[in-house]
């Protein structure tokens, strides 16, 4: 077994409110970057595409678990999508969709990961910027 | 007469409720099954081939090979594989086929320990596995292996590492789905060891079901480990009437 060196903690998560199914109020004071949110969401930081299609982003491989994601961004507004990113589960506690902000409540979860989110709160704004351009 | 008819046949229509068990292999890739259906193709049959070896070799400062107490495998290991894990009275706990045959090693052949994942240990389990290739899977019955079953089946139902995802979430309701290019398949073990492609080399179900930890973030038990053997006890359960493929040819 090789010594896991320690991760640099990670800053406490920023606060949010949820109104209903969106977060209006962005999660981090940044000039969200629709480019960024493209490499995040067809990376292995997102890993979005592991589960659902999104044809615009040119991959070859995506998954099928999930629904494909083009047009949400007619679909559903930047606020109702920062929630489903955020923490999908508070909306359908039964989803197998990982809550990508969040660090409490999880088990297990391996030392590398521990007090850590999938995504940070500036890497969800790009992602939010980007989503809302699948119209 | 109307009633008893129901009678007789509810079970019928409780079984058709219950798909039954697809094996791995139905999900795999017609290149993949080809090359696990001949046995001159299949890299497995080389682990397979060295655990033979092993079984006529004297080890140890018994000077004992495992064919020196059991003889012939395919007569005295013929279906063995298909009821592990289960209780071993000496060892005092719920065993798999890999610790069954570790402790033969250590305490019967008096041999240096073969450890988790060695070549050695791999061909040895995939020997004795390989003569129960066909058979169908049997849940171990002793109060010890129920009980650890019990447990093993509420871990495979919890959310688990910063995934937050149970086994239960992708190999009960998303088998056939694509992860990316990837089909999930239901989860069973009946091929284990298995050799897959993505290892280049024969591996143990433990190691697979640690991969599936480490794919969700979760801290994977360690090899051996108890939670690894009570969710292959309940994987056993699940697999309902599967036949050991060993040695499976995976993706």
């Amino acid at each position: 077994m090789q010594a896991v060196a320690a991760e640099p903690a990670f800053p406490p998560l920023a606060a949010f409110r949820i109104d209903g199914d969106a977060i209006h109020a962005p999660l981090a004071a940044i000039a969200a970057d629709v480019q960024r949110g493209r490499d995040i969401v067809a990376s292995r930081d997102g890993n979005c595409l592991l589960c659902h299609a999104i044809p615009e982003t040119g991959a070859r491989f995506m998954g099928d678990i999930a629904l494909p994601l083009s047009g949400v961004g007619a679909r559903l507004s930047a606020a109702q999508l920062r929630l489903r990113v955020v923490d999908q589960a508070r909306l359908n506690p039964d989803t197998v969709m990982p809550s990508y902000y969040k660090v409490d409540g999880l088990h297990r979860v391996a030392p590398a990961f521990r007090g850590r989110p999938i995504l940070s709160a500036a890497q969800i704004e790009d992602v939010v910027a980007f989503l809302q351009t699948l119209k | 007469m109307r009633a008893l008819c129901m009678l007789l046949l509810w079970p019928l229509l409780l079984a058709a409720q219950t798909p039954a068990p697809r094996s791995g292999l139905e999900f795999a890739s017609a290149d993949v099954r080809a090359l696990q259906a001949d046995d001159f193709a299949n890299p497995g049959m080389l682990w397979v081939a060295r655990g033979e070896k092993l079984w006529n070799t004297p080890a140890g400062r018994s000077a004992t090979s495992c064919a020196g107490c059991h003889r012939e495998a395919p007569v005295s290991m013929k279906g063995v594989a298909a009821r592990y894990p289960r209780f071993d009275r000496e060892a005092g706990a719920v065993l798999n086929l890999e610790a069954r045959i570790k402790r033969c090693r250590e305490s019967r052949q008096q041999a240096e320990a073969l450890p988790h994942e060695s070549e050695d240990l791999l061909a040895l389990t995939a020997y004795v596995a390989h003569q129960s290739r066909g058979q169908s899977l049997v849940p171990a019955k002793d109060v010890a292996s129920v009980a650890a079953r019990e447990r093993g089946r509420e871990q495979y139902f919890r959310r688990q590492g910063q995934m937050n995802l149970a086994c239960m979430h992708c190999h009960d309701r998303l088998a056939g789905r694509k992860l990316l290019s990837d089909t999930i398949s239901e989860g069973h073990g009946n091929g284990y060891p298995a050799y897959r492609l993505e290892w280049q080399a024969l591996g143990s179900l433990q190691r697979r079901l640690r991969a599936c930890f480490t794919g969700v973030r979760a801290e994977a038990p360690a090899f051996g480990a108890p939670e690894l053997i009570e969710l292959e006890l309940y994987l056993v359960q699940r697999a309902g009437p599967l036949r050991v493929e060993t040695p499976a040819v995976r993706r």
